[in-house]
């Protein structure tokens, strides 16, 4: 990427008459194919034996892994999480740790991916709250604790999606960024170090991503929980009162 | 002075100024978490694992701020609205 272009969406590869095939879709596509590739391969031939195969071991740390930290944050059930919350994680993982590769450079380096994804977790929150609390039971949380705090939720919501975009984005862009100027300052030795520290972020970035997205469904979801709970804590209250 | 040097100086200056006065608030309130996710895990380690998860999210939380600044600064120097319109008249 040259230092003059801010984004992937920038570089073209092929282009015939408005429809234009540039850097940010070719390296989604490849992210895409990479994956499913890989899990095809994998999932072909499982074994349940003692004996398995590496590739197969590496799938179930990661889903194991995965599936373990969504329990932590969300205290239920995972596996309506799972598919969603590991596909963020996996493809932006990916995405920024290919950054390695000579010649790619990270689809997550552009707005346009970053602003999909985050409006995915848009999407994604309203759907598990309704899922799990019902279309007024999701509503009312809007107007919690009091009417006056209505829009400030809703531009709480409003503004955790553009932070969700712009925190991966800059993230990924500055890695770039910074990679591109010390080329140009220090040729030899320290853009290096700078890649290794990039990958590290990628990937931390990657998990915050995910993390983030799951704290906001555990929120969409969790309070009708606690309040479930307060209630049954109340009535054996009462049972033990009445009792007593 | 023609408004081209005008708007490419006030963006240069903007832009080092934005990243300047961005990062240090930011950077205040990660070594102040830190310091304190720090002295939590010593105090009691059995708790290692939620401390830390939190403590990503938070920096991550307070790193956006800095990001932001970042981002107007890219903006400013490298995709200035204002440089393109007076190139293109």
């Amino acid at each position: 990427m040259d230092i003059k272009t801010v984004s992937p969406d920038q570089v073209v590869f092929w282009q015939w008459g408005p429809v234009s095939v540039n850097a940010t879709i070719v390296f989604t596509w490849v992210v895409m194919g990479l994956l499913v590739l890989v899990s095809w391969l994998v999932t072909r031939r499982l074994s349940s034996d003692v004996q398995f195969s590496r590739w197969q071991n590496l799938l179930e740390i990661l889903v194991e892994g995965m599936q373990n930290q969504i329990k932590d944050i969300s205290h239920q059930e995972t596996r309506i999480y799972l598919p969603f919350v590991g596909t963020l994680f996996l493809f932006i993982a990916v995405c920024n740790l290919l950054s390695i590769v000579p010649g790619y450079t990270p689809p997550t380096a552009s707005l346009s991916t970053t602003a999909a994804l985050a409006i995915c977790v848009f999407v994604a929150v309203p759907l598990y709250g309704i899922l799990n609390r019902g279309f007024l039971g999701y509503l009312r949380q809007y107007i919690r604790p009091t009417m006056f705090m209505l829009p400030f939720n809703i531009m709480g919501e409003l503004s955790r999606t553009l932070a969700l975009a712009i925190r991966l984005f800059g993230n990924m862009m500055s890695g770039a960024k910074i990679g591109a100027i010390l080329l140009a300052i220090v040729p030899l030795f320290f853009p290096i170090i700078m890649h290794a520290l990039g990958l590290l972020t990628g990937l931390i970035q990657a998990y915050i991503f995910a993390v983030l997205a799951m704290v906001y469904i555990a929120s969409a979801t969790r309070a009708h929980q606690e309040r479930e709970q307060k209630q049954e804590k109340k009535q054996e209250e009462k049972g033990e009162k009445s009792h007593g | 002075m023609d408004s081209i040097s005008l708007i490419g100086m006030a963006s240069v200056i903007t832009a080092g100024l934005t990243v300047a006065i961005g990062s240090i608030g930011p950077s205040l309130g990660e070594g102040r978490s830190v310091a304190q996710a720090l002295s939590s895990i010593a105090q009691q380690p059995d708790e290692t694992n939620n401390i830390t998860r939190t403590l990503f999210v938070g920096l991550a939380m307070i790193e956006s701020t800095a990001i932001y600044c970042f981002v107007v600064a890219m903006i400013l120097i490298f995709a200035n609205p204002f440089w393109d319109h007076v190139i293109a008249k």
